[in-house]
C-alpha cells in the first residue's frame, strides 16, 4: 500500500483517528489475521517435532498422575544464620543505602535495596536534586549487570590468569622506566570523568609525569561533532512556558534526563481546565522521546538545524546572529515560533542538542541571551568533566600518535574503544603498535582481546567512589556488596601508578573528603549541611554524606537560578561564547543524510549483555533485540521499500553505503523522520560480549567516522531484496479502534471541560450489573496515569521487571507475543504518516477491574477479587487454561508458555526480589499493583497503629517514573492524590463502555498548540 | 438366538459398576488421607540438626524468653535463627568443654555459620509473616506447640492451607492477649481458670477472642481469606 492510499484511507475516517503503526493503517488481510488471534503467530499451537499422538499420550499420563504430584514431600531447606549478626540487619527486612551510578562521567543518584547483603532493586534518591526519586532506564536495569554471569572474573595477562600483585609489579616497573623521561609515551584513555577523587589521582600522575597525556572517549557522551560548546547549560523547565528544542532529546537521553523530565512534566500535569500547559517546539531529524511530546514538531535534516537556528536567531534579533532566512516551507513555522518565544521573554528557553556542533550551541545561547532567559530558565556554567571536553578530537589525537609509534604504554580505564572508536581511526590496528596495553572493564570484550593486561572492574554496586551529577552535586558511591569477583576500580589502578599500591578505593575516597573537610583539596569544596551548618568533624561529615548519598552544599548550580545575580556568575568563557555565532557554519553537506544515534537501550553496546534492556521495547518503534535503520515513509516510497510490513513480521534489508563502506541493516519506516535521512543506531553486533549480547544485531560503528560522528551527507541506500525478522511489540495486544488515548487542545478543554468524556463511548450506569454490589470499606486501591506527563520512556517497564522477578524470554518468544512484561507502553500516532500531528504514549498495566472479566471464566478460581479491590492472581492455583487472558479486553495478562524463569544460574538467584514468587511454566501472571509493597505497608501500619499515609505505598512503576505520571493510592481516602486526580474532568477509564469498572484510569493529553500553526 | 450372558451376569455388571465407583472413592480417600498424613506434612517428625538443641532445656528448664534468640519475631516476617554468637554468649562460660557443643564452638572459631534444617517449612509461594501474628495475639505455642516440652524440635501442626484458614476464618478461636503471646504456660480461659483482659474476666475463649479481635482491630473474614494476604 502506498502513502497516497494510506492518506485516502485516513481522510475517509470519521472523527479523530489514532493509529499505532503503518501496518494498522494499511489494514491488509494478513495484518487483520495477525491481530485477531489472541496469541498470534501460532503461539498456542504445538509445533514440537514430537507430534500430536505422543503429545496426547504424555498429556493423558500427566493428567492421570497429576493428583500424585500433590503428595510429594517438600525438599529439605536449610537456614544459615550469621556467626556474628551485624547490628543493623533484621532478617527478612531490606535495608536501603544511598549510592550513585556513574554513566558517561555523570552520576545518577540511587537508593539501593539490600536484602541481607544482596542488592536487589535500585530506586532514585528522593532527596537528591538530580533524581527527586525518579530513575532512568539504566538506573533500573544496572542491578542485573552486577549479577551478570559473563562479567570478567580474573586478571588476565596474555591469556594467562594472574594475580593483582603481579599486575601491580608490572605497572610499577613500567612507571619506573617512564619517570625519568617524564612519562613520555604514557597515555591514559578514559571516559568523561567528574569524580573529584579520581581527578586528583589523575592530576597527581600527570603532575609527576608531565609528558604523559590523558585522552577521553565515550561513543555516546562527550563525542563531539564541530567542537565542544564552551559552557554547559542547565535548564529549568519548570519555569519555562515555551521550550524550543534544536535536535535536543532532553527528555530521552543524557545525564539530566530524570530531573528534566520531572521539571518538564510539572508543567504538563494540570489540575484544572484553567491550568497552564507549557508549549514545546521541537526541530529534529528523527522522532525522539522529546519530539513525541512536542506540540509542534518540525522534521528537518540534522545539517539544516544550524541554518534554522541562525534564521531563528536573526528573527529574534540575537546579538551576533548572521543574517539568515529560512526556506519558504518552514518560514511560517519559524515565524510563529519566534513570535511565541518573543512573547514569552524570560519564560522561554532554547535548547541545543549534544549531537549538534558548538556553533548551534552558541546560537542557542545567543537566543537565550536575547530573550532574557539566562538566569531565569537557563543558567550557563563551566563544563563539569575534567577530561578533554571533545572526545572525538581526543581519540583522533591518540589514534594518530599510536599510528606514529609515539605511544609505549596505554591504559584503557573503562570503555571498549576497539569496538566503539570511529572507523576511520583504525583504532585496533593502531593499538597493536603500543608495547604495553592494559584494560580495565566489567567485561572481557573486544578491547580486552587486544590488550596485554585485562583487569576486571568492580561494578558500581561493589566499589567506593564519588561522582558529580549533571547539576554539579557531588554524590558518593558506596558498595552494597563486596566484589563478587577479583575486581578493582579505576582509582585503585591510579593509586598503583602513583606509587601508592595497597590503598583501597575506600581509603582513597574517604581520605580525599577528609582533606576536603579541612579545605586541603583543589578545588576547595564547600562542606556544609543542607541548611548551611558546619559539621563537628570530618567523620560526622563523611557519615552524613554517605547516609544522604551526596554532599548537600555542592548542590549550587541548580539552585543558583533562584539566587540574585545568577547571570553575573557566568564562567569567564562567556564572552567568547557570545561571539561564537559569527563562526562559519559546518561545511556544507550534500546528498542523503546519515544520522548516527546510540541505541536507546544498550547505548554503545556497553549494556548489550543485559537481558532486561535487550527485551525492553525501544521507544516509538518498539523493536526489541535488534537495531534497525529508520527512514521516513516518503524516503521508503522513493526507494521502493514497502512502508508497511506484511502482517507483523519480516523487514526489508537495505544496504547503506557511506564513504565507501557498506552495512546491511533491516529497515524500519518511522513516521515523523525527516525525508532523505537514514538513521543508524550503533551498539549492536558485539563480537565479544556474553551469552546475550554477542552476535545479535548489526555493528554500524564501521560507518561512523571521526569527522562526522553524528551526522553527515553522502549516504546511499539500496534495497537488497533480502528480508530479516525484526521483532516489535508495537502491534501486540492491540485494542482496535476504541479510542484508547484521548487528546484535547488546551483552549478547547478550557472552554468545555466535558470534551474528554465525549471522546469515548458512554459508560453504562453503575447499577447495570448482575452481581451484588460490593462495599469496599477498608482500603480501595486505585491508580491514575497522566498521559500528558508520560514521555513513553519505558522506565516503568524496567522497574516492574526488576521488582516483580519478570523473566526474559528472548527474541523468538517475543516475536510470538510471549513477552512477559506486566506493563506495556502503547504508542499512538495521529494524522499523516509522513508528519504525524500528534504522538501519544499510554502505559497499560492490569486495570484491576472491579467487575473483572477474567475472574468469571477461571475454572479453578485462580484469579479472584480481594476485599481491597485488587484482582488477585494465585499462581499456585493456576492450571494454565488461559481463559482469563482470552477474556481480558485490555490484554494485560501474560502466560508462561515455557519455563522462562532462570532457576539454575546461581548469580541471578541473588538478584531476585524475595517478596515475589518466581513463576514457573504453565502459569498466568499479571500486574498486582505491587501487592507485596501493599502487604508490607499494611502489616507495619497494623503493628505501629499508624494509618497508611497517602504516598507511603508506591508501586515500582510509580516510584521509578521520571515524569511522576503514575500515582497510586487509596480511593477511600478523600484527601489522597489519586482521588483528586480522578476528579479531574480529563479523567477517563479505558474501555469503560464494557462495564469493567477499571481501577486504573487515565488523564487525557492536553496539548497547547499555537493557534497560528494549528491545522484546522 | 439364545442369550450370550446368563441372568446372573447382571449382578456381575452391577457389582463391577459399584466397584468402579468404590475404587474411585477409595482412591480419592487415599489421596485425601495421604495429603494430610504426617508423611507428607512432616508433622511430628524429628529432624537431624548439626547440634541437637533442646528447647525443653532452654525454654522449659532455663526459662529463656523466645525473643532472646528469635530476635526479629516482632519486627519482621522472619523470626530469626540466632547467630552462633548468641549461643556463645552463655556457652563461652557454661559447658565450655561439652562435646555436644563442639559444632557451635567450631563455628565461632572458624567463622563458618551453622547450617540448620528448616523444621517449619512453608511452600515458597506462601508469604507468612511472624510480625503481624505475634502483634495480633497469636501465641507462639498456638502454631509451634509447647516447645518448652520438646527436647528435640518437631513440627507440631500440619501447616496445611486448611489449617491456616481455620484460624483466618475465625481467629477468635485462638487469640490470646498480647502479653501472653510468648507465655508457654498460658491456658485458654475456662470456667474455673478465667483470663483477664482489659479489666474484664473472660471464662470462655469465644468471648475473649471476640473482645481481642475488636480491640486489636483484626480484619474480617473477607480480608483474612483474600488470596493476596498470603500469596503473591
Amino acid at each position: 500500500m502506498t502513502l497516497a492510499e494510506i492518506r485516502t484511507r485516513l481522510a475517509g475516517l470519521e472523527g479523530r483517528a489514532y493509529w499505532r503503526s503503518l501496518e494498522e493503517l494499511s489494514d491488509t488481510p494478513e495484518f487483520r489475521d495477525y491481530l485477531h488471534r489472541e496469541f498470534p503467530a501460532q503461539a498456542s499451537e504445538f509445533t514440537d517435532p514430537a507430534g500430536r499422538r505422543q503429545f496426547l499420550k504424555l498429556m493423558g499420563a500427566s493428567l492421570a498422575l497429576a493428583g500424585v504430584s500433590a503428595c510429594t514431600r517438600q525438599p529439605e531447606e536449610k537456614i544459615i544464620p550469621y556467626v556474628r549478626q551485624p547490628e543493623e540487619i533484621v532478617p527478612g527486612r531490606p535495608l536501603f543505602y544511598a549510592t550513585a551510578m556513574p554513566l558517561g562521567g555523570f552520576g545518577y543518584p540511587l537508593l539501593a535495596e539490600n536484602h541481607m547483603g544482596r542488592p536487589t532493586k535500585l530506586e532514585g534518591n528522593p532527596e537528591h536534586p538530580a533524581s527527586l526519586g525518579g530513575t532512568d532506564l539504566f538506573g533500573q536495569t544496572s542491578v542485573l549487570g552486577l549479577y551478570d554471569p559473563d562479567r570478567s572474573r580474573t586478571i588476565v595477562n596474555d591469556g594467562e590468569v594472574r594475580t593483582w600483585s603481579a599486575f601491580v609489579s608490572a605497572m610499577q616497573a613500567a612507571m619506573l622506566s617512564r619517570r625519568p623521561i617524564k612519562g613520555q609515551g604514557l597515555r591514559l584513555l578514559t571516559g568523561p570523568i567528574t569524580s573529584p577523587s579520581l581527578i586528583e589521582q589523575i592530576q597527581k600522575l600527570l603532575g609527576s609525569m608531565p609528558e604523559a597525556k590523558w585522552h577521553q572517549w565515550d561513543a555516546v557522551f562527550g563525542a563531539r561533532q564541530g567542537g565542544a560548546p564552551a559552557t554547559m547549560p542547565l535548564y529549568h523547565f519548570d519555569k519555562a512556558d515555551v521550550v524550543l528544542a534544536l535536535d535536543a532529546d532532553f527528555l530521552g537521553c543524557g545525564a539530566g534526563v530524570v530531573r528534566y523530565s520531572k521539571d518538564f512534566a510539572s508543567r504538563r500535569r494540570i489540575t484544572t481546565p484553567e491550568g497552564q500547559v507549557n508549549r514545546l517546539y521541537v526541530v529534529e531529524p528523527v522522532t525522539t522521546i522529546t519530539g513525541a511530546k512536542a506540540d509542534h514538531r518540525l522534521a528537518i535534516k540534522a545539517r539544516d538545524v544550524h541554518a534554522f537556528a541562525a534564521a531563528l536567531a536573526s528573527a529574534l534579533g540575537a546579538a551576533g546572529a548572521p543574517a539568515a532566512s529560512a526556506p519558504a516551507e518552514i518560514a511560517q513555522w519559524l515565524a510563529a515560533a519566534a513570535a511565541d518565544l518573543k512573547a514569552n521573554r524570560g519564560r522561554s528557553v532554547v535548547v541545543a542538542g549534544d549531537t549538534q556542533p558548538a556553533a548551534v550551541h552558541a546560537l542557542a545561547r545567543a537566543m537565550n541571551d536575547a530573550l532574557g532567559n539566562v538566569g531565569a530558565t537557563v543558567t550557563y556554567h563551566a563544563p563539569l568533566a575534567a577530561s578533554p571536553a571533545d572526545g572525538t578530537a581526543s581519540i583522533s589525537e591518540l589514534a594518530a600518535d599510536m599510528h606514529a609509534g609515539k605511544v609505549d604504554v596505554l591504559l584503557i580505564l573503562g570503555g571498549n574503544p576497539v569496538f566503539t572508536a570511529p572507523a576511520d581511526l583504525k583504532f585496533a590496528d593502531a593499538l597493536k603498535k603500543v608495547s604495553l596495553r592494559a584494560h580495565l572493564d566489567l567485561y572481557f570484550d573486544e578491547t580486552a582481546d587486544l590488550c596485554h593486561w585485562h583487569i576486571p572492574e568492580t561494578h558500581f554496586l561493589e566499589s567506593w567512589g564519588d561522582v558529580r551529577s549533571f547539576d554539579g552535586t557531588v554524590s558518593l558511591i558506596q558498595p552494597l556488596v563486596s566484589p563478587l569477583y577479583d575486581g578493582h576500580s579505576a582509582i585503585e589502578v591510579f593509586a598503583v601508578m602513583n606509587g601508592t599500591p595497597g590503598q583501597t578505593a575506600m581509603d582513597l575516597v574517604r581520605d580525599y573528603w577528609t582533606r576536603a573537610f579541612s579545605s586541603q583539596t583543589t578545588p576547595a569544596w564547600p562542606v556544609r549541611t543542607a541548611d548551611g551548618k558546619t559539621y563537628a568533624n570530618a567523620d560526622t561529615f563523611w557519615r552524613h554524606a554517605l547516609h544522604d548519598g551526596f554532599i548537600a552544599s555542592t548542590t549550587t548550580l541548580m539552585s543558583s537560578a533562584n539566587a540574585p545575580g545568577a547571570t553575573s556568575a557566568q564562567p569567564a568563557g562567556s564572552a567568547s561564547a557570545r561571539a561564537a555565532p559569527a563562526q562559519a557554519p559546518a561545511p556544507t553537506m550534500t546528498g542523503m543524510e546519515i544520522l548516527f544515534r546510540p541505541d536507546p537501550n544498550v547505548l554503545d553496546g556497553r549494556f548489550a549483555n543485559n537481558g532486561w534492556l535487550q527485551e525492553l521495547p525501544k521507544p516509538l518503534s518498539k523493536v526489541a533485540w535488534d537495531n534497525v535503520a529508520y527512514i521516513s515513509p516518503k524516503t521508503a516510497e522513493f526507494h521502493g521499500i514497502p512502508i508497511a510490513r506484511s502482517g507483523n513480521r519480516s523487514n526489508d534489508v537495505i544496504e547503506i553505503s557511506y564513504q565507501g563502506r557498506q552495512v546491511r541493516l533491516p529497515v524500519w519506516v518511522l513516521p515523523g523522520t525527516a525525508d532523505d535521512v537514514v538513521v543508524v543506531h550503533f551498539g549492536y553486533g558485539r563480537r565479544r560480549s556474553g551469552r546475550i549480547g554477542t552476535g545479535i544485531g548489526v555493528d554500524t560503528f564501521g560507518l561512523r567516522s571521526s569527522k562526522a560522528p553524528w551526522f553527515d551527507g553522502g549516504a546511499e541506500i539500496r534495497r537488497t531484496g533480502d528480508t530479516y525478522l525484526v521483532t516489535s511489540t508495537q502491534n501486540h495486544f492491540a485494542m482496535e479502534g476504541r479510542n484508547p488515548v484521548r487528546a484535547v487542545d488546551a483552549a478547547e478543554y478550557r472552554k468545555d471541560p466535558k470534551i474528554v468524556e465525549g471522546l469515548g463511548h458512554e459508560a453504562p450506569p453503575k447499577t447495570l450489573t448482575l452481581y451484588p454490589v460490593y462495599e469496599y470499606n477498608n482500603h480501595k486501591w486505585g491508580m491514575s496515569i497522566d498521559l500528558n506527563a508520560c514521555t513513553g520512556c519505558g522506565v516503568c517497564i524496567a522497574a516492574c521487571v526488576a521488582e516483580n522477578n519478570i523473566a526474559v524470554v528472548g527474541k523468538e518468544q517475543v516475536d510470538r507475543n510471549r513477552e512477559m512484561h506486566w506493563l506495556r507502553v502503547d504508542t499512538y500516532y495521529e494524522g499523516d504518516p509522513a508528519a504525524p500531528s500528534g504522538i501519544y504514549h499510554q502505559p497499560v498495566p492490569c486495570q484491576q477491574c472491579e467487575t473483572a472479566p477474567c475472574e468469571v471464566v477461571c475454572p479453578v478460581a485462580a484469579t479472584v477479587h480481594n476485599d481491597e479491590g485488587l484482582n488477585d492472581m494465585v499462581y499456585n492455583r493456576c492450571v494454565g487454561t488461559r481463559y482469563c487472558s482470552n477474556n481480558c479486553p485490555y490484554k494485560v495478562r501474560r502466560f508462561n508458555f515455557l519455563l522462562y524463569s532462570d532457576y539454575t544460574t546461581p548469580e541471578f538467584m541473588a538478584q531476585r526480589n524475595p517478596d515475589v514468587t518466581i513463576r514457573s511454566r504453565g502459569v498466568m501472571e499479571k500486574c498486582t499493583y505491587c501487592v507485596q509493597r501493599i502487604s508490607h505497608a499494611r502489616i507495619d501500619s497494623k503493628t505501629s497503629g499508624e494509618p497508611i499515609k497517602d504516598g507511603q505505598i508506591k508501586t515500582a512503576c510509580e516510584q521509578a517514573c521520571p515524569a511522576d505520571a503514575i500515582v497510586f493510592g487509596d480511593l477511600n481516602d478523600p484527601q489522597s492524590r489519586v482521588v483528586k486526580l480522578k476528579q479531574q474532568e480529563r479523567n477517563y477509564g479505558l474501555l469503560e463502555d464494557l462495564n469493567t469498572r477499571p481501577r486504573t484510569s487515565y488523564l487525557a493529553v492536553v496539548r497547547n498548540q499555537n493557534p497560528e500553526l494549528k491545522k484546522t | 438366538m439364545s442369550q450370550i450372558f446368563p441372568r446372573s451376569a447382571n449382578a456381575l455388571a452391577r457389582a463391577s459398576l459399584a466397584s468402579v465407583l468404590g475404587l474411585i472413592l477409595v482412591g480419592g480417600w487415599i489421596v485425601f488421607t495421604l495429603m494430610r498424613s504426617s508423611w507428607v506434612t512432616k508433622q511430628h517428625e524429628f529432624v537431624e540438626q548439626p547440634v541437637q538443641f533442646s528447647h525443653a532445656h532452654h525454654v522449659g528448664g532455663v526459662g529463656l524468653d523466645c525473643r532472646y534468640c528469635h530476635t526479629s519475631v516482632e519486627k519482621s516476617s522472619f523470626a530469626g535463627i540466632p547467630p552462633t554468637k548468641t549461643g556463645m554468649n552463655c556457652h563461652s562460660q557454661l559447658w565450655t568443654n561439652a562435646a555436644i557443643l563442639e559444632p557451635v564452638r567450631a563455628s565461632f572459631r572458624n567463622d563458618t555459620p551453622l547450617s540448620w534444617t528448616r523444621v517449619h517449612d512453608l511452600p515458597d509461594f506462601v508469604y507468612f509473616n511472624h510480625q503481624i501474628h505475634v502483634r495480633q495475639g497469636v501465641g507462639c505455642a498456638t502454631c509451634h506447640g509447647n516447645v518448652d516440652k520438646m527436647p528435640l524440635m518437631y513440627q507440631a501442626q500440619p501447616l496445611l492451607m486448611e489449617w491456616c484458614l481455620d484460624c483466618h476464618r475465625a481467629p477468635e478461636k485462638y487469640l490470646r492477649p498480647r502479653e501472653q503471646v510468648f507465655n508457654m504456660a498460658y491456658q485458654p480461659p475456662r470456667g474455673d481458670t478465667p483470663v483477664e483482659f482489659g479489666g474484664e474476666r473472660y471464662t470462655s475463649q469465644q468471648a475473649l477472642g471476640l473482645a481481642l479481635k475488636k480491640e486489636y482491630n483484626i480484619s474480617g473474614i473477607a480480608h483474612m481469606t483474600s488470596c493476596s494476604v498470603c500469596h503473591r
